[in-house]
């Protein structure tokens, strides 16, 4: 057993007060969770402290929350590591700090209201299968291999961790957010949904859909399960690419523009990139949406300060397509390997696969060989 | 120290000043590097977005060419750190996986080997701390930061993912910033931002997002009374600096702080001015900076 100090940042609405924060005093062993140190100092000390929780073993995905500023489950952190963690950014002895989810209204203390910032969300991306034709006589058949692939998403137990730790919902309250693209995923991957590309097409148009993402990896470290919505966003992206579905947010020029470069230079040609992202083919055929007029245009006063600065004033910065390309062969070699990766296009899925590589012993291999 | 070096994209492109601080800062710590000028992009993200097999083998180029130097690799872009931490991890979890992408770089006569002469690649931060030591840094110290107030801003890929970035081994990797700016004399500011998104990736495809985020770190550190900000990614840079004064406008508030790269920072202790470091390269101004170390002598 251990004393823990927990500081909790409460809001009691029937009071007419704003947040507050209390400090409780708890008993437990370090092996035990935050929420059990919550539920002691609820039972103990004040039985008014508002907490949801049901399966206490990360299973129903009830009390999401932040411990140290770290989005996760109370259940699922053990209160000895929040106390490491405490003292480490304190650099010395410090209470586990806990508060509500981020990104969401307070309805009470722990409790958050998660029906703007979760469910309507996970309701935008139309979170079911969407078949063609006539349904089968029986049940759908498929392989079981081409399921594997969305396991992942579907391990999701919509416990708003991911939303909760979103830095692009921070700065972008509209955007659809880690858990509901990550659902939009289970059924874009699923091989009986019929939608496919509508839902790609649909996502991908959104100015807060697949593109709004800012690749923080928030949401992966948050995930109780694993499921690492921001894999599952990149995913999105990929099957958008692979459709050629052009959105008007300049998310398919950027990737095709920084693809293309690196093929034929090696390394970036920011010039180059930032003009393909929102012109795509200048030279040739010029396609100005409203979006990359509004783009470029919103990109010139940082040019002109840059080139002030002196930190743009050679010409490869000023002029697309100056940068040189890789020296000595070394170019030929990069776009070799686009040549072998480009006709494969081979997706190594560690959750699927995991990282063991044990190497056989060499006994065992001639087991296997005989 | 002797290191195989990758300098990245950024480095030698929009922050050129980054690149020419590291050299001198390299030079004065006494660390060798050995520049990998044949190496390409990592991918920053974007090409494994696009094509996963295809980043995995560009950055497998990248390490086989460091294993020929026989050296550890070092990196100074956190942005580099992610993204070929990212393709490093699931290199080195197959053996098959391996061998498949090794294939085509064998007729390039290269090969990425899975801990080969205990292969590692850092980002200077990391070297930094658990290479070079910072008690050797802090004797090199010629003018420490004395009443230099620093806020650290990491970049979010040298801090997540924990369990692919080697936090089990090194716990403490998210609190290397301010370790350092302690060593140099300086005075760590905490804020809300340090380990949060500067918003660069989605700067050509919601700028507002992007600049909405850049803008409330560099509010939330002046707030806290920061005299200027510390990055070890120039991506970071790009949005936190560059961007500042449109990122100004997006939040509605005027913004002036110095966003120093790691290297630029360190080289000011080691008595190097902030000429030779390129801080007049810098959008926001770095005048603050140079005013308040202008009483210590170097």
């Amino acid at each position: 057993m251990a004393e823990y100090t927990l500081k909790v940042r409460r809001y009691q609405p029937e009071s007419g007060e704003g947040a507050y924060w209390e400090e409780f005093q708890v008993d437990l062993d370090p092996s035990l969770s935050v929420l059990d140190g919550i539920l002691q100092a609820k039972d103990r000390d004040d039985g008014s402290l508002a907490v949801r929780c049901s399966c206490r073993a990360a299973i129903c995905g009830s009390c999401g929350m932040k411990i140290n500023g770290q989005s996760g489950l109370g259940c699922k952190t053990q209160v000895g590591e929040a106390q490491e963690m405490a003292n480490k950014f304190a650099k010395g002895d410090a209470p586990i700090v806990i508060e509500p989810m981020g990104n969401m209204p307070v309805v009470k203390d722990l409790i958050t209201d998660m029906e703007s910032t979760h469910w309507e969300k996970i309701r935008r991306v139309t979170p079911w299968l969407l078949p063609h034709g006539d349904p089968p006589e029986r049940e759908y058949v498929v392989e079981p291999e081409s399921m594997i692939d969305i396991t992942q998403s579907m391990a999701c137990i919509q416990c708003g961790a991911c939303v909760s730790s979103c830095l692009s919902m921070e700065a972008d309250p509209g955007f659809i957010g880690p858990a509901a693209l990550a659902k939009a995923y289970r059924f874009v991957g699923d091989p009986r949904d019929a939608e496919t590309t509508e839902r790609l097409h649909d996502l991908a148009h959104d100015p807060h859909g697949i593109y709004d993402c800012t690749h923080c990896f928030s949401c992966i470290d948050a995930c109780p399960k694993g499921v690492a919505p921001m894999d599952q966003i990149m995913r999105l992206r990929r099957k958008a690419g692979e459709e050629g579905i052009d959105d008007p947010n300049n998310g398919h020029n950027h990737e095709a523009a920084f693809i293309k470069i690196i093929e034929k230079k090696g390394t970036l040609d920011e010039a180059l990139l930032l003009q393909e992202s929102y012109a795509p083919g200048v030279k040739g055929k010029l396609k100005p949406t409203k979006g990359a007029i509004k783009g470029l245009l919103g990109s010139i006063p940082t040019g002109i300060r840059a080139f002030r600065s002196g930190k743009a004033r050679s010409l490869s910065k000023m002029i697309p397509g100056v940068h040189p390309k890789l020296p000595d062969g070394a170019q030929d070699e990069v776009k070799a390997i686009y040549a072998h990766a480009e006709e494969h296009r081979e997706e190594f899925n560690l959750y699927i696969k995991g990282e063991e590589d044990v190497e056989p012993e060499p006994d065992e291999r001639e087991v296997e060989t005989a | 120290m002797k290191l195989a070096y990758w300098p990245g994209c950024v480095s030698r492109g929009f922050t050129t000043e980054l690149h020419g601080s590291m050299a001198l800062v390299a030079e004065r710590l006494g660390i060798e590097l050995v520049e990998l000028d044949r190496a390409n992009c990592c991918g920053a993200g974007v090409i494994a977005e696009h094509n996963q097999e295809l980043a995995d083998t560009l950055n497998a180029r990248t390490f086989a060419l460091a294993q020929e130097t026989g050296l550890a690799m070092m990196n100074i872009c956190s942005t580099c750190q992610g993204a070929q931490s990212e393709c490093q991890q699931r290199l080195d979890a197959d053996s098959s996986y391996r061998a498949h992408i090794n294939e085509v770089l064998s007729g390039q006569g290269l090969a990425y080997e899975k801990g080969k002469d205990g292969f590692t690649n850092k980002n200077f931060l990391w070297v930094l701390v658990e290479d070079y030591g910072l008690d050797k840094l802090a004797e090199k110290v010629q003018r420490p930061l004395s009443g230099l107030r620093v806020g650290p801003f990491y970049g979010c890929y040298v801090v997540r993912p924990k369990e692919r970035l080697g936090y089990d081994e090194f716990p403490d990797r998210d609190i290397y910033l301010e370790k350092v700016i302690e060593v140099l004399g300086g005075e760590v500011v905490e804020y809300d931002g340090a380990r949060k998104c500067c918003g660069f990736p989605v700067i050509t495809m919601n700028r507002e997002t992007s600049l909405r985020q850049a803008g409330t770190h560099v509010g939330d550190a002046l707030d806290a009374g920061a005299d200027c900000l510390v990055t070890p990614c120039p991506l970071c840079h790009l949005n936190l600096d560059m961007q500042q004064p449109e990122a100004a406008k997006v939040v509605n508030r005027d913004l002036d702080l110095a966003v120093l790269h790691l290297p630029q920072l360190v080289g000011l202790a080691l008595g190097y001015e902030p000429k030779q470091l390129g801080m007049s390269k810098h959008i926001a101004s770095t005048g603050s900076v140079v005013d308040r170390l202008a009483g210590v002598p170097a």
